[in-house]
């Protein structure tokens, strides 16, 4: 009921305090919301230290530019398609790092999130190179009127997110819930139970990577452009500190600090030049503060 | 310039890079080493040295084009080897020292919040376009023909050579150095004996730092332009060839770095300087996947 509540709220935001300048920071919020909750499946629920995170929603967001631009596939189409291109991504990258452990795992997929920049910044013919791809279609839902205004990308994000969010809750409890819980806390006794940790481990990168490539989808519609330098390393570190802040593996967590990190450099504005120093101070002083992140346990 | 010019060429111009990634690298291996932890902040303190050089050139007109080229930029090279080590130390001290019993990961975020702020400190300091860094030795190209090595080039393979081989000195050769390799062993048996870890630690990080303050004056001479994001892809970089060595292994940091340069040097004249980076990373995962231990290290721990 709380919830319904909270979400009934949220989903008025926009309505109640009609500035567009403060829907789009709540626009921003929910897509970051949206990548960290994709992101904790993989480094919270299952362990694996990913940093090449980035690489995901690029694929999304390049595979519904791409879809838009030369086949002419409407949105609702492309979300679905990019969300799954994404996710057999993640899934293919996975196959080869997998069976590397630890910081390992951690530098093989930061490697691939670079390649996967550098590449998408040097097929020019393909991608348009670092001056990125323009022209791609904003979405159109009957009265909803989808432009540059940031207003229905907001719920369609929020829509999204909670769906998510919800899913993530219910799988967290389900019987792989369990299983990617014990391939974390102990990979060789997991196996001993029965538990399959490969196929668990690439289950949450096939899910973790559909999540940043719907992110990714509805990033480039809103946008209208793609760029690759939007997909690189700092962006994956983010997401990251998102996760980690919120507190590894909770799912209020993970929205938590997607919402603290997302709006702080906005809240800092009024500083102009040094709200990004005092961005970096607020991070190193909130982990020392909470170390275990916001909602985590231990 | 015949196919076995053009390779020479190319070996000494990814000698050369190589040789500054191995300083950096050294910073990365030694801290993994002595606490098993990935310092994502070390990219940002060797750009900080970067600056401090220009700084230090510019401000006691170090960069008059006169004789003694050499001793002046052995000066600037000290100037930010100091300036580097001191705030190794203090980024230690604030960032991640607190935070060692903390889980693994929370230093991640401290290391980016380490990362924000020193970018944008610089950034503000001295602008967001790039600085040109002055020439401080005389442009030269030895060798006559089409191959040819500058004055500066032989100076990086020289400061870089005798750094890591004063490194060695401290590392194998004195009582801190024991002490470091007592630590990187066990903490706590370390402890136990009364070696003051912490203290020990702090100098790992100072000394880390200070090597990537000198790679970082070497960069921006070597460049002649330096930017306040120049860390974050050079940092990946050493931190690549820190693990194609084998992460936590000082001579694999070294030869890592160089073996890293060449690849870059080959790819940059083979394919095209665009796709030099795809190699160095491409490398550095088959390296992972092939030989998880790197060239020259050995097993780790497998919890991130």
């Amino acid at each position: 009921m709380k919830r319904a509540v909270l979400l009934l709220l949220l989903f008025l935001l926009p309505i109640l305090d009609p500035n567009p300048y403060h829907t789009e920071i709540l626009s921003t919020a929910a897509l970051y919301a949206l990548l960290a909750l994709g992101l904790n499946i993989i480094v919270g629920f299952v362990g694996l230290l990913h940093l090449g995170y980035a690489a995901f929603f690029a694929v999304g967001a390049y595979t519904y530019a791409l879809l838009n631009l030369h086949l002419g596939w409407p949105f609702w189409v492309g979300l679905p398609v990019s969300g799954l291109v994404a996710g057999a991504a993640a899934v293919l990258l996975g196959l080869p790092a997998i069976r590397v452990r630890g910081d390992y795992l951690a530098i093989v997929t930061l490697g691939f999130g670079e390649i996967v920049r550098v590449v998408v910044t040097n097929l020019e013919d393909w991608t348009g190179g670092p001056n990125g791809l323009m022209g791609i279609a904003h979405p159109s839902a009957g009265p909803l009127r989808f432009g540059v205004e940031a207003r229905p990308y907001y719920w369609l994000l929020l829509v999204l997110a909670a769906v998510t969010a919800w899913a993530c809750a219910r799988l967290r409890r389900s019987r792989i819930g369990f299983a990617w819980l014990a391939v974390k806390e102990d990979e060789l006794a997991a196996g001993c139970l029965g538990v399959d940790a490969i196929r668990m481990k690439l289950l949450a990168l096939a899910l973790g990577g559909c999540v940043a490539g719907l992110a990714g989808c509805v990033f480039a519609a809103k946008q209208g452009t793609v760029t690759p330098d939007t997909f690189d390393f700092i962006q994956s570190m983010m997401i990251l500190a998102m996760v980690i802040l919120g507190g590894l593996g909770s799912v209020a967590g993970a929205v938590c600090g997607a919402v603290i990190l997302s709006v702080a450099p906005e809240l800092l504005r009024e500083f102009a030049a040094y709200r990004m120093l005092l961005f970096g101070l607020l991070m190193i002083v909130l982990m020392r503060v909470r170390p275990q992140g916001l909602f985590g346990s231990r | 310039m015949t196919p076995g010019e053009l390779f020479l060429q190319q070996l000494l111009n990814g000698l050369t890079i190589g040789a500054v990634y191995a300083l950096i690298a050294l910073g990365y291996t030694m801290v993994y080493g002595i606490i098993q932890m990935i310092n994502f902040a070390h990219g940002e303190v060797f750009m900080v040295g970067a600056y401090l050089g220009l700084t230090a050139v510019l401000s006691f007109g170090l960069a008059t084009p006169a004789t003694g080229g050499i001793a002046r930029l052995i000066i600037v090279i000290g100037i930010a080897a100091i300036g580097c080590g001191f705030l190794g130390l203090l980024v230690e001290r604030v960032a991640y020292r607190p935070l060692r019993k903390a889980p693994k990961l929370s230093v991640l975020i401290t290391a980016i919040g380490v990362s924000f702020f020193l970018q944008n400190a610089v950034m503000l300091g001295f602008g967001a376009q790039d600085r040109y860094v002055p020439e401080m030795l005389p442009v030269r190209h030895w060798g006559g023909g089409t191959v040819s090595i500058t004055p500066m080039q032989a100076v990086i393979f020289a400061v870089s050579f005798l750094l890591m081989l004063g490194l060695q000195g401290i590392v194998y050769g004195t009582q801190l150095g024991r002490n470091m390799r007592a630590t990187a062993q066990d903490p706590l048996a370390a402890k136990l004996m009364g070696i003051p870890v912490d203290r020990v630690i702090a100098m790992t990080f100072a000394i880390g730092s200070a090597l990537a303050g000198a790679g970082g004056v070497l960069f921006g001479v070597y460049y002649s332009t330096i930017n306040f994001h120049d860390g974050y892809l050079t940092g990946l970089k050493a931190f690549t060839a820190a693990v194609l060595g084998g992460i936590g292994n000082l001579p694999g940091a070294m030869l890592g770095g160089l073996l890293l340069g060449l690849l870059e040097g080959m790819a940059a004249g083979y394919i095209s300087a665009q796709w030099k980076n795809v190699v160095a990373f491409a490398v550095l995962i088959l390296v992972l996947l092939l030989r998880p231990r790197g060239l020259l290290g050995e097993r780790l721990a497998e919890r991130a």
